[in-house]
């Protein structure tokens, strides 16, 4: 009983900073199509980023926003220059950029870093008590930390101005257009908060593993089944396959070892492309 | 099979109704076309007449009616099935395949009518599908260009070999969707003389915009509006029907 | 203001327009009339930059268009009323119109008053306007993508079939709208197959026939003698 509510805490904290990651990634791919192969790696040198700035400043929140604007700063000018030139042409060139991208920023990660295991430590020390149970306190803190983020972005989206913007350009580029909406400059912005807001993942997920120029992969795989399953270009649907995924993946590592947990994340992405392919918490098309 | 006299209609619909949830888009629409007859299907934007014309393919499943082909009730059947009982269709979006030469692009369709599965053979050893291509191009008019990439033709040409397509998998029932948009006046009057020319042993329903070409082409016009039948009759009726100026310039 | 000079178009391989020469004088309301596939609606969109432009030129107060990104028209004083409306479905009423009122230079004072005479003429948006966009009926798309271009305070508006696939009701009253924005001073370029509409409500009419115009007369001229309209849009 104990470790089923461990797990599902687990399960919602990790589900949460999944959901930070997935956001950006299906905001992305929503509104200009693109499949951003290098979004876990931007979440990889967010976390170095991070943990430089901690190394030098001491301090946690500094290290957070230092690194979510440095990336975004950097995913910007990525998309500038290596993506807006590809736009119009076939998919399967941007696809290839944005992998070229990652391998770039790995490799870059690993000449500056070397390959040794940063630390992040956590915000805030000591466990929290539920019952009789002890869960570390910081954890909880980067989930209401991630759904705070979240819940920003979402609320820029609805209300803000140019949340409006990019909503409108989600659902008729050319009719934004008309209407005098700099689509291009749109899309670097939505590629800089998705960027960002991988960055803020990786500073919230270090002090959970350690930093590594490897943690990237595992989240962009989990980051994209989530996205299929919570339906691409859906929000809200991201948010939800995020939490739900990762609870699964929980639960199951209580029979078999978290590495072989991520097989029912698996089994859930193959389930849902064969009976609601749009996904699952969308409401099925007509 | 029935047994069938020549005078019977080769198309009838009586009644066919296709809705799209509370509305109408062709609305108890019954005509009847004999064999050999040209038809034209006019009428303004909307009126019904694309889903009319799917529905006769089998690309959209009729609500209501019944569609009656050489004898045989069609209605709701799939497209290759209709396709089989010898009803072709060109598109208003060119269908070619843009990456085979002219001829291949024709050959593939005269072999889909006249073999089967048959993976063995070299394809260069049907003679009589190859023959049969060379003879719809002629029709077509574009015998010279057999070897060219049929993505290098100009768009009238590409039409044109789009209406060969359909005509290879020798039908009895050819439905052309606005076979001249988007053509000038010279590729427009080529393209009327090749339906011309290729009416002599068809049966042929035409929806057009340009009302020269309808005018020109068909023995009998049907004018839809709101997915009803306006009006019916020979080109000079229609020109004539006072109701039917009104839909058309909204008077 | 506006002038098409001898503008070739084509769609991929489909040479659609065909030296088509328009002109639209500052404050007039100009018609573009003809049947269905002839070029009207490729005309506008030769424009806004969307169809490609394989000949001619196209001048927008004396400034060449060529090379203007289409987010740069809305700027220089072009707005767009689509034939398929293209409302943004999953917006509210409020949200489609702040795709327009929320530009550079606008004062939050700018806005209201923008906001307030939009609602003026469509008092049905402003009580609609926390409905998502896509609930709306199609008069009331219609009544929204109209007012969506009045928000960009235009110098010409592109009016691309307003009337399509409406009841006669609101066929007049879109007539009324045209009449009123042409008071106001805005000039329009509107592409109808409606005639009685056009020739009530422009001051010049071009006829267009297989992608290029065939006549170009004044709306009086084809009221008093309309066997030329016969010939180009009847039967």
């Amino acid at each position: 009983m104990d470790q089923i509510i461990i797990q599902t805490l687990h399960g919602l904290v990790n589900g949460m900073v999944l959901a930070m990651v997935a956001s950006g990634l299906t905001l992305i791919f929503g509104i200009m199509d693109i499949v951003n192969f290098a979004h876990g790696d931007l979440l990889m040198l967010g976390a170095f980023v991070g943990a430089s700035v901690l190394g030098v400043t001491g301090s946690y929140w500094l290290a957070l926003i230092v690194a979510a604007v440095v990336i975004a700063i950097l995913g910007a000018l990525l998309q500038i220059t290596t993506l807006r030139p590809l736009i119009g042409r076939d998919p399967l060139t941007t696809i290839l950029a944005t992998f070229g991208v990652s391998l770039v920023v790995q490799k870059y990660a690993l000449w500056q870093w070397g390959p040794s295991v940063r630390q992040i430590s956590e915000p805030v020390r000591g466990d929290f008590t539920l019952f009789y149970l002890q869960y570390p306190w910081y954890r909880i803190v980067t989930a209401l930390l991630a759904g705070l983020i979240i819940a920003a972005l979402w609320l820029f989206l609805k209300y803000g101005k140019y949340g409006i913007w990019i909503r409108a350009t989600t659902q008729d580029r050319v009719m934004a257009q008309a209407m005098g909406i700099p689509v291009p400059l749109v899309y670097t912005a939505v590629f800089a908060i998705g960027s960002g807001m991988a960055a803020a993942s990786g500073v919230l997920f270090g002090p959970f593993a350690g930093v590594t120029q490897t943690m990237g992969f595992d989240f962009t795989l989990r980051a994209f089944i989530v996205v299929v399953v919570g339906g691409m270009g859906n929000l809200g649907g991201s948010i939800l396959a995020s939490i739900f995924v990762s609870l699964l993946e929980s639960y199951a590592s209580i029979l078999v070892s978290p590495a072989q947990a991520v097989i029912v994340s698996f089994v859930v992405l193959v389930l849902t492309m064969l009976f609601r392919p749009t996904g699952l918490f969308v409401p099925t098309p007509k | 099979m029935s047994a069938l006299t020549e005078s019977a209609p080769l198309l009838k619909t009586e009644g066919l109704t296709v809705r799209f949830g509370g509305l109408a888009a062709v609305n108890n629409v019954s005509i009847s076309v004999p064999r050999g007859e040209i038809r034209g299907i006019i009428g303004p934007n909307g009126a019904g007449k694309s889903t009319f014309f799917n529905s006769l393919t089998g690309v959209i499943r009729p609500t209501g009616g019944r569609i009656v082909f050489n004898g045989e009730d069609i209605a709701g059947l799939p497209p290759h099935v209709i396709s089989r009982k010898a009803i072709a269709r060109s598109y208003q979006i060119t269908n070619i395949l843009p990456g085979a030469t002219v001829l291949e692009n024709v050959r593939i369709a005269s072999q889909s009518r006249r073999h089967n599965w048959s993976m063995l053979r070299h394809y260069r050893s049907y003679e009589d599908v190859i023959a049969r291509a060379r003879a719809v191009l002629a029709d077509v008019g574009l015998a010279d260009k057999e070897n060219e990439l049929a993505s290098n033709l100009s768009h009238g040409e590409q039409r044109n070999l789009e209406i060969g397509i359909a005509l290879a998998t020798e039908p009895k029932l050819l439905c052309l969707d606005e076979p001249t948009a988007g053509m000038s006046v010279t590729e427009t009057h080529a393209t009327v003389d090749l339906i011309r020319r290729i009416a002599r042993d068809l049966t042929i329903l035409i929806v057009e915009h340009d009302m020269e070409v309808v005018m020109g082409l068909a023995h009998t016009i049907t004018v839809l509006n709101y997915g009803e039948i306006l009006a019916e009759g020979r080109p000079a009726d229609i020109q004539a029907n006072p109701r039917v100026q009104e839909v058309y310039l909204k008077t | 203001m506006l002038v098409l000079e001898n503008v070739d178009a084509h769609y991929g391989k489909s040479h659609v327009l065909h030296g088509v020469s328009i002109e639209v004088r500052a404050g007039e309301v100009v018609g573009l009339l003809g049947r269905n596939g002839v070029g009207k609606t490729t005309t506008l969109k030769a424009i806004m930059g969307m169809a490609r432009r394989t000949g001619g030129r196209i001048t927008f107060e004396g400034r060449d268009l060529q090379g203007v990104p289409p987010h740069g028209l809305a700027g220089l004083g072009i707005a767009w009323v689509p034939e398929e409306r293209r409302i943004f479905r999953l917006l509210t009423v409020l949200e489609n119109l702040r795709t327009g009122l929320d530009r550079r230079g606008m004062t939050p004072a700018r806005r209201e008053a923008l906001l307030e005479k939009v609602y003026a003429y469509f008092p049905i948006l402003k009580e609609r306007r926390n409905q998502a966009g896509g609930t709306l009926s199609g008069g009331e798309q219609q009544m929204l993508a109209i007012a969506r271009a009045m928000v960009l305070e235009p110098k010409i508006i592109l009016l691309d079939e307003p009337t399509e696939g409406l009841m006669p009701r609101m066929v007049a009253q879109i007539q009324e709208i045209v009449h009123a924005l042409h008071r106001d001073g805005v000039t329009i370029l509107l592409v109808e197959q409606n005639v009685p509409l056009t020739l009530d409500a422009a001051g010049r009419v071009y006829i267009m026939e297989k992608g290029t115009v065939r006549h170009h007369a004044s709306a009086a001229e084809l009221r008093a003698d309309q066997r030329v309209i016969h010939e180009y849009l009847g039967i």
